[in-house]
């Protein structure tokens, strides 16, 4: 009996590895007690602020306006009813934003895809002789801070140089500036560069070329990159508020986060509650899906973005 | 390492004695043709404006006539601005509530969640959740919470236990802290997650020295853990700070600057200059004082990469 305990305890030393409070603190019974408190009191603080502002939506969404203005936390006082779900999705129009939002997230993850896979395998496996060159003009675009492009990216859209053409009003105005994104750059050619080079050389030696050795080796190799910036670049762009809303003045092309707060003054209020929680769920879903990628430290390259 | 293959030297150095320009031999048309969109996109997306808005501050620059040098003059006129002084101050104001709010609560919150022995995802997962909420639901929605009638969410509850009802966004006093409030809310979940992953660095074998010592969890946190994530603690508050003095989104939908100007940012007031002005934007200001701002925050970004480079060469 005795060595089982043991046994099980070495397991779980094993399992998680030791920090600051040690098995010894654990087994002393008043460190215990204040540990488990200050875990429990943490829990609920954590489902209180990161889950019930969510959980408060989604009630809301299906509780009449009234109910929600006169006693917003009270649960249900005179019942639910699913139909302002609907109603927002048909009647507001909610379901026209909801797939320009998608249209736009589509298109600047295509764009980004296709930017930071084919200059990773550039800059990583081809190497030409001014590939620091052209990293280091990349990098430095890391030193600017977002903001100083807000004007003239916005000028630049407004009159494309070379083309004298506008993009204002096309999803092309968001789309294509998204695929100026370093931190893709970063992430997807320090990946590239730790494949095997043996596998190149040998793929070369068969006769694969450039593009066969991009499409049919380097491609297939990096699913588990592609799928971290796919994620991070589909959340990002589905954010995304302040350049839609200055490049796509037209309503009918313009995303859910432009259009919500326009919808607003104009709309009742449970329907405009469900509106949000439409907004929300896609990104809410991903995360929920992908969680082990958000969690696992790469949140650094999202938090300098601003 | 461009020369991968070994047959085709022979061939390279042919083309070159033909004459072509050597890069065009040596680094190949393919080579080109994948540089393309990274070229084409940085160049016309990120390089040449990163350019022209140092170019701009110096000009007068509308949409109809073709752009005049000025100088100074966008420089003096944002200066002169009045407001440019009340959005200075309160960006910095911002910045250290945001720094007050923001800044101990993930670290406490990361020190007790990497001692948790069970449902670890669980407690993880509920942090990050309001990083993904997109920021227009969330400053919408917390713009409902904070409606200032008795039977405003945040009312109700304070209500319970005898506080309120307050002002919150209506109020120039209380309306910074509330945006402040909800910016902290809807970012903490991604540092606490940084400082998860620097807690994890700390070698167990310094606690257990710690303890031969006598220590106390008191005295580990204060004598082990703190003085190993200085670094980390250091780059999320550069990273915090410029985080936030661009944050945009939240004071232009939460107040739009009001009220009495109490919530006018530096970048509220670059989008007024540009795009709200009646009389056509006056894109010279804007971008003097983006340039202004860049200076200011370059600073603290030549830092960051200064840190994390040579953090990543030591280890």
């Amino acid at each position: 009996m005795i060595s089982r305990v043991a046994r099980r305890r070495r397991q779980r030393a094993v399992e998680t590895e030791r920090r600051i409070v040690s098995i010894a603190d654990w087994r002393r019974p008043g460190i215990r007690r204040t540990l488990r408190t200050i875990h429990g009191v943490t829990l609920i603080f954590l489902l209180i602020v990161g889950l019930g502002p969510l959980l408060w939506l989604a009630k809301s969404a299906i509780t009449p306006t009234q109910d929600t203005l006169r006693t917003p936390m009270a649960m249900w006082p005179h019942g639910f009813d699913l139909s302002y779900l609907v109603t927002a999705w048909t009647q507001t129009h909610i379901d026209r934003y909801f797939m320009n939002t998608v249209w736009i997230v589509a298109g600047c993850w295509l764009v980004e895809i296709t930017v930071a896979t084919t200059a990773a395998y550039a800059l990583s496996v081809l190497r030409p002789r001014f590939a620091n060159l052209v990293m280091a003009l990349v990098l430095a675009t890391l030193f600017v801070p977002a903001i100083v492009l807000l004007v003239p990216l916005y000028l630049t859209v407004v009159n494309v140089p070379f083309l004298n053409l506008s993009m204002i009003d096309t999803f092309w105005a968001v789309w294509l500036p998204a695929g100026a994104n370093a931190f893709n750059i970063v992430i997807m050619k320090r990946f590239f560069d730790s494949l095997p080079r043996e596998i190149f050389e040998a793929a070369q030696v068969d006769g694969a070329g450039p593009f066969r050795l991009f499409w049919s080796i380097v491609l297939p190799m990096s699913r588990p990159v592609l799928g971290v910036v796919s994620v991070f670049a589909v959340i990002g762009e589905w954010k995304d508020y302040l350049w839609p809303l200055l490049v796509l003045r037209n309503p009918d092309l313009q995303p859910l986060s432009v259009r919500l707060p326009t919808l607003q003054p104009s709309t009742e209020l449970d329907i405009f509650l469900a509106a949000l929680l439409i907004s929300s769920a896609i990104p809410i879903a991903l995360f929920l899906i992908f969680q082990r990628m958000f969690l696992r430290g790469s949140g650094l390259s999202g938090a300098i973005k601003g | 390492m461009s020369s991968l293959a070994g047959p085709k030297v022979a061939a390279t150095s042919e083309r070159r004695r033909r004459g072509l320009p050597t890069w065009v031999s040596r680094d190949g048309l393919s080579t080109l043709v994948f540089l393309l969109p990274l070229l084409v996109i940085f160049g016309v997306f990120s390089w040449f404006p990163i350019v022209r808005a140092l170019v701009m501050s110096f000009q007068e620059t509308n949409l109809v006539s073709p752009p005049t040098w000025v100088g100074l003059n966008n420089f003096v006129n944002v200066l002169q601005d009045p407001l440019f002084g009340t959005a200075v101050s309160n960006t910095i104001y911002f910045m250290l509530l945001a720094l007050m709010f923001g800044y101990p609560i993930p670290l406490v919150l990361a020190v007790v969640m990497s001692e948790t022995r069970h449902f670890k995802g669980l407690y993880s997962a509920l942090a990050y959740l309001p990083v993904v909420v997109p920021p227009v639901v969330s400053v919408l929605l917390w713009r409902f919470f904070y409606d200032a009638s008795p039977t405003g969410v945040f009312n109700t509850i304070l209500g319970w236990v005898g506080l309120g009802p307050f002002p919150w966004l209506q109020d120039p006093g209380t309306a910074m802290p509330s945006i402040v409030l909800e910016a902290t809310w809807a970012a903490a979940g991604g540092t606490v997650i940084i400082y998860l992953a620097a807690l994890l660095s700390v070698p167990s074998e310094l606690y257990d020295a710690a303890e031969v010592d006598g220590a106390s969890i008191w005295n580990k946190i204060w004598h082990v853990t703190l003085p190993h994530m200085r670094g980390i603690l250091f780059l999320t508050l550069i990273l915090q700070f410029i985080a936030t003095a661009q944050l945009f989104t939240e004071p232009f939908l939460f107040t739009g600057g009001g009220p009495a100007n109490a919530t006018m940012t530096v970048l509220l007031l670059i989008y007024h200059y540009a795009f709200q002005n009646s009389l056509g934007g006056d894109y010279g200001m804007a971008a003097a004082l983006s340039v202004m701002l860049a200076a200011f925050l370059g600073v603290f970004t030549a830092v960051y990469f200064w840190l994390t480079r040579s953090w990543s060469a030591t280890s």
